[in-house]
C-alpha cells in the first residue's frame, strides 16, 4: 500500500519544499576553500562551471571560461544551482514509513526491506513484477548499472526511464534513418550553418547558451527559421516564424520539403549516393502543397514556401528540433520528416549543415545509451538482437538467454500496475506524478503498489508515496561522465561528500545488486571502475567509447563518442562523405503521411492545450522548486493565452482560469498575451498537485517510441469566478 | 584600471529575457546576495521582447547630478560607481533623475545600490559578471576591433531624451543598416508588433 502516509501538508512541513535563498556558508565570508571544475545538471548542455566549496559545503560559483562550449555562459538554474548545497530538506538518513509518516531508519534495515520486498514479490508473482523506474540525470555510470542490475540481478525485464518523456522519439527516428542515436553535428556547426530551422525548440529558455549560437549563425548571414506556436524569445528575432498549429508538424515539414522539390532545390547527387527510400517520400509530399499545407497547419502558405526558399537556396543548413516536434503520438514521423528534409537537400555530415535533436535532461544523451531502456543493452545495444545479447552475455559472463527481453516503457509501466503485472517498484531520478501525463492516474497506480523503493535526494511528490526512501547523492557529491547533447563525453566532479547518511547512488545500486548476484558481477570500488567496463562492453558497439577515458575527458575538454580507440579523436561530426551507420553505408527516407493528434478539439473541448518549460525550472521541479531565486522569477504556472481568446474566455491577465480536460480540472492565473496562436493556450508542468500541468494531459503515446503527447490534447477554458 | 580597449556592449535585440545576469550580479562577493542590475519586459502583452537593464555609465551622469550627499562618484575611467555606503542617505533623487532607469533604492538598507560594471572584476582584467554569464551576447565585453569583426549591429552612445542629448560609456547596438545616428528613446517606444500581427491574423 503506497498511500501518502500523512497529509501532503504535514509531508511539505517535515520535508518541503522550502526555499533556499542564500548560500550555506552566508553571503558575508565564502571565499572558497577549492574551485571544482564540473557541470551544471540542467540540461543536456551540461555547461562547464566551478562549484565553489568552504568547509565542505557547496557555497557558490565562478564561471567557468576555459570550457569551449559555453565559455563561461550559464543560465539562472546554473548560476543558483548551488543553493542546493546544505539545503535544508535534503534527506539525510535513510527513511522507512510508519502508520502516520516516516521515521529515520539504519541502512541496514532500510536496504533490507529493499531486498526483503523484491525478493517476496519476484518469488510470489514471478521476476517482471517488479520493475525498476530511472533517470535521465544519472551519470553513465549509474544508467549503465540500473540496465545490468535488472538483467544481471533482478533479471526483470521491465526497467525503463523518464527519458522515455523526453527523447525517444527523436532517437528512435535517428535509429531508423541514420542507423545510430545522436545528434549528428557538433555545436561548433551552428554558426556555420546559413540557414537554421528551429523546430519546436524554445532554445532561449530550454537550452539558452545555445542562443549564442545561434545569433553567431545570424551574424555571418544565416536566415532563422523558428517553428512554434508561440513567438518564443528565440522565435521572437527569427526571420521566420512559422506559428504551426500544435500536432501538425509532419505536415509543415512535408509542405516545406514539397516546395524544395517543386523548386528544384534537391541535392540528386547526395540522394541517388548516400540514401535509399527517396521515391516514396517524393510520392507522398507530392500531396502537400502550400495550400493543403496551410489548410492542415494552420501556417499561412506565403510562409511556407518562404521558409522553402531559405532553407533550399542555403549552401548550408542545420535543422535543430527539441520536444516541440517529438512530444507526440507522431513524434518519430516529426522526426522523420524532419531528417526527409535534411537529406533530400544534401544539408548532413559537413561543416554547417547537418541535424541536432537538443535533448533536455542533464544526460539525455547518455542517460540513453547505456541499457537502461527496456529494449535496449548497453552501448546501443538492441535487447532482442541475438548478435547483441551474444556479446553482451559474454562480457558480462552470463548465459545469453539468462538475459530478459524487451520490457515496458516507464510509461506502459503505470497501466501494467494497475493490470496487477507490476506489484513493486524501485524509482531513482524520476518523479512520475509530476511528469507523467494524467497525473492522477499515475498517482492511483502507486497506491496499488505492494512496495514502493524510492532514491532521492530530496522528498519528492512520488517518494511521498514509497514505503522507503533511500537518501542518495547529488550530481556533484559523486565522480562520474555524462554525454551531452551533442555527444560529447564530459566529467562530472565530486566537489563534497554526501551529506549526513546519504550515500552514493552507485554505492547503493550495487548493495543491492549483490543481495540478488555474486559479488564479482558487480565488483566495483569507485565510479571509474564502472565506466571501464562500460568502456569494454562498448566496444565495437554502435555506440562505441572505448577509448574515452576520464584522463582524456579531462585533457581534452570532453571526448565525442564514436571513439573506437584510445588513440582516436573522437566523432563531433557524423556522416561526413555520406557514410551512415546502416550496413550498406546509406541513410534511409521515410515517407510520411501526416494524421492528426490522439485528442483533437472539438465542441465540448474546443481550445488546444500544450505544455513545456519556463528558463527558471527543470523537469518536475523536485530541485529548482527549492531554490528561492528561481521560484521568485516565475513562481507558479501561468495560462497563457491570445487576446482574442481571452476576449471570448472574458478574462484579463492576472484573472484565474479554470481549464479543464478529459482527465481533470485546473484553476490557475492567467496572462494574456500576443506572442501564442488564438487557438492554443500554453502551460509549464513543473509543479506539483493542484498547479500540475500534466492533471490535464492525455495518456496516448507514440507507438513506436512510447513517448506522451504532451503536447497536443484539448480542453476547455473558462472564467474562474 | 578597466583596460580602456575593452568596452561594454549592450543589445536587446539578442536578449531572450533568462535573467542569467540579473542573477548572477547578485553572485559578485561585493554585492552579497543583491542584484544591482534588472532585466525588465518592454510590454509583455505585445511581445517577449525584454530589456537588460545594467548602468549605461554616462559621461555626465545625471544621477551623480541629483546627488544631494555627494554619493556618487566617477572614477577617472568613467565608471560610475554604486553609492558610497557612508554617504548615501537613500533619498531616491538618482531613482527619479536616472533616464535609463537603473537605480534601485534598496529599503531593507536603506540605501541605492547600482551597477559598477563590476570594477573588482573589471579593473582586474576580468569580464563583469552578467556579461560573463550572458548566454545570448545581449551583455558583452570585448574591444571595439572585436566587435566590429563579429556582428553587423554598430554601436552607438548617444541619446536623446526629448530635448536632453546623453552620452554614455556603455555602447547600445543599433541595426547595421544607414547611417549611425542618436536612439530616439521615444520613438522606439511605439513597438513593431509584426508578430504579434501575425498571431492576430491566423485562421
Amino acid at each position: 500500500m503506497a498511500r501518502l502516509p500523512q497529509s501532503p501538508e504535514a509531508l511539505i512541513e517535515r520535508f518541503g519544499p522550502r526555499l533556499a535563498e542564500a548560500p550555506a556558508s552566508g553571503w558575508e565570508n565564502r571565499d572558497p576553500d577549492r574551485l571544482v571544475k564540473t557541470h551544471c545538471s540542467f540540461c543536456g548542455l551540461q555547461c562547464g562551471i566551478q562549484l565553489k566549496v568552504k568547509d565542505e559545503q557547496v557555497v557558490g560559483f565562478e564561471p567557468w571560461e576555459e570550457f569551449p562550449v559555453n565559455r563561461g555562459m550559464l543560465c539562472p538554474k546554473g548560476v543558483k544551482r548551488y543553493l542546493q548545497g546544505g539545503h535544508p530538506d535534503r534527506l539525510l538518513s535513510p527513511l522507512v514509513r510508519t502508520d502516520g509518516g516516516f521515521r529515520e531508519a539504519s541502512w541496514s534495515e532500510a536496504m533490507d526491506r529493499v531486498v526483503e520486498n523484491i525478493r517476496r514479490i519476484q518469488g510470489t508473482y514471478g521476476p517482471d513484477s517488479f520493475a525498476l523506474l530511472s533517470g535521465a540525470s544519472l551519470t553513465n555510470e549509474k544508467a549503465y548499472l540500473m540496465g545490468k542490475i535488472a538483467r544481471v540481478a533482478l533479471r526483470t525485464k521491465n526497467v525503463d526511464y523518464n527519458g522515455r518523456l523526453c527523447m525517444v522519439a527523436a532517437g528512435t527516428a535517428s535509429r531508423k534513418a541514420f542507423g545510430i542515436d545522436r545528434a549528428a553535428n557538433p555545436w561548433s556547426d551552428i554558426p556555420l550553418a546559413k540557414c537554421l530551422i528551429l523546430a519546436g525548440a524554445n532554445i532561449g529558455e530550454c537550452f539558452p547558451i545555445l542562443t549564442d549560437y545561434v545569433w553567431r549563425a545570424r551574424d555571418q548571414g544565416a536566415r532563422i527559421i523558428a517553428i512554434d506556436p508561440r513567438a518564443t524569445p528565440i522565435a521572437r528575432s527569427a526571420d521566420l516564424l512559422l506559428p504551426v498549429r500544435p500536432g501538425r508538424d509532419s505536415a509543415l515539414l512535408n509542405g516545406i520539403l514539397h516546395v524544395c522539390l517543386a523548386r528544384g532545390w534537391v541535392d540528386r547527387e547526395f540522394v541517388r549516393d548516400h540514401t535509399v527510400g527517396f521515391d516514396q517520400v517524393e510520392e507522398a509530399v507530392a500531396r502537400y502543397t502550400p495550400e493543403r499545407t496551410a489548410g492542415i497547419t494552420g501556417v499561412p502558405a506565403l510562409l511556407i514556401e518562404k521558409a522553402a526558399e531559405m532553407w533550399g537556396q542555403a549552401a548550408t543548413g542545420m535543422l535543430l528540433h527539441a520536444r516541440g516536434i517529438e512530444h507526440h503520438t507522431k513524434g518519430v514521423e516529426n522526426c522523420l520528416a524532419a531528417i526527409n528534409l535534411c537529406l533530400a537537400t544534401g544539408k548532413i555530415g559537413k561543416p554547417g549543415s547537418g541535424y541536432a535533436m537538443i535533448t533536455g535532461q542533464g544526460n539525455g544523451q547518455g542517460g540513453r545509451e547505456h541499457g537502461q531502456r527496456c529494449n535496449q543493452l548497453p552501448s546501443g545495444r538492441d535487447i532482442e538482437n541475438p548478435a547483441h545479447r551474444q556479446v553482451v552475455a559474454e562480457r558480462w559472463g552470463v548465459p545469453e538467454p539468462s538475459i530478459p527481453r524487451t520490457g515496458l516503457a516507464s510509461t506502459e509501466m503505470m497501466e501494467a500496475i494497475h493490470r496487477g503485472e507490476i506489484r513493486g517498484l524501485l524509482s531513482i531520478c524520476f518523479n512520475p506524478i509530476v511528469s507523467l501525463p494524467d497525473s492522477d492516474y499515475t498517482r492511483a497506480a502507486l497506491e496499488k503498489l505492494e512496495f514502493f523503493g524510492v532514491i532521492d535526494l530530496f522528498m519528492s511528490e512520488t517518494a511521498r508515496h514509497a514505503d522507503v526512501v533511500l537518501a542518495g547523492s547529488m550530481q556533484e557529491e559523486d565522480e562520474g561522465t555524462v554525454t551531452t547533447a551533442e555527444g560529447r563525453v564530459v566529467r562530472i566532479r565530486k566537489a563534497v561528500e554526501p551529506p549526513g547518511e546519504a550515500r552514493e547512488d552507485w554505492r547503493i545500486l550495487c548493495d543491492i545488486a549483490r543481495q540478488f548476484a555474486p559479488w564479482e558481477k558487480f565488483p566495483y570500488s569507485c565510479a571509474e571502475d564502472i565506466f571501464r567496463e562500460l568502456r569494454h562492453v562498448s566496444r565495437g558497439g554502435p555506440v562505441d567509447y572505448y577509448g574515452i577515458t576520464y584522463a582524456r575527458i579531462e585533457e581534452e575538454h570532453g571526448v565525442f563518442w564514436p571513439c573506437p580507440e584510445l588513440g582516436h579523436a573522437g566523432t563531433p561530426r557524423l556522416y561526413e562523405g555520406g557514410r551512415f551507420f546502416h550496413p550498406d553505408g546509406k541513410a534511409r527516407f521515410h515517407a510520411v503521411e501526416y494524421r492528426p493528434p490522439a485528442e483533437d478539439v472539438d465542441d465540448e473541448y474546443p481550445v488546444i492545450l500544450t505544455s513545456g518549460r519556463v528558463v527558471s525550472q527543470y523537469l518536475s521541479g523536485t530541485q529548482t522548486r527549492r531554490i528561492g531565486p528561481l521560484v521568485q522569477q516565475y513562481p507558479e504556472p501561468l495560462v497563457e493565452l491570445h487576446p482574442k481568446l481571452a476576449a471570448t474566455v472574458g478574462v484579463r491577465t492576472g484573472d484565474r482560469v479554470r481549464v479543464t480536460s478529459r482527465r481533470g480540472t485546473l484553476i490557475l492565473p492567467c496572462q494574456v498575451v500576443k506572442s501564442i496562436r488564438p487557438d492554443t493556450i500554453f502551460i509549464p508542468y513543473h509543479w506539483a498537485g493542484e498547479k500540475s500541468a500534466n492533471r490535464l494531459t492525455i495518456r496516448a503515446l507514440d507507438p513506436q517510441a512510447k513517448i506522451p503527447e504532451f503536447k497536443v490534447c484539448a480542453v476547455r477554458v473558462e472564467r474562474a469566478s | 584600471m578597466i583596460d580602456p580597449e575593452m568596452e561594454f556592449y549592450l543589445d536587446p535585440s539578442r536578449c531572450i529575457g533568462c535573467q542569467a545576469c540579473f542573477h548572477a550580479c547578485a553572485e559578485c562577493e561585493t554585492h552579497r546576495g543583491v542584484s544591482m542590475i534588472h532585466l525588465e519586459y518592454v510590454d509583455r502583452a505585445e511581445s517577449v521582447q525584454t530589456v537588460p537593464v545594467v548602468c549605461m555609465h554616462c559621461e555626465d551622469p545625471a544621477c551623480a547630478n541629483a546627488c544631494p550627499a555627494d554619493a556618487i562618484k566617477k572614477t577617472a575611467d568613467g565608471v560610475v560607481q554604486s553609492a558610497l555606503q557612508s554617504r548615501c542617505i537613500g533619498c531616491s533623487n538618482c531613482v527619479l533623475a536616472c533616464p535609463f532607469g537603473v537605480p534601485r533604492y534598496i529599503a531593507p538598507i536603506d540605501q541605492m545600490m547600482k551597477c559598477d560594471m563590476c570594477y573588482d572584476r573589471t579593473s582586474a582584467g576580468k569580464r563583469p559578471m552578467c556579461v560573463t554569464v550572458c548566454p545570448s551576447g545581449a551583455l558583452t565585453f570585448a574591444t571595439r576591433e572585436e566587435i566590429e569583426a563579429k556582428r553587423r549591429e554598430r554601436p552607438m552612445n548617444a541619446f536623446v531624451f526629448g530635448a536632453q542629448p546623453v552620452r554614455t560609456k556603455v555602447r547600445m547596438m543599433m541595426p547595421g543598416a544607414g547611417p549611425a545616428r542618436e536612439v530616439d528613446v521615444e520613438a522606439l517606444t511605439a513597438l513593431s508588433g509584426a508578430l504579434a500581427d501575425l498571431m492576430e491574423a491566423l485562421p
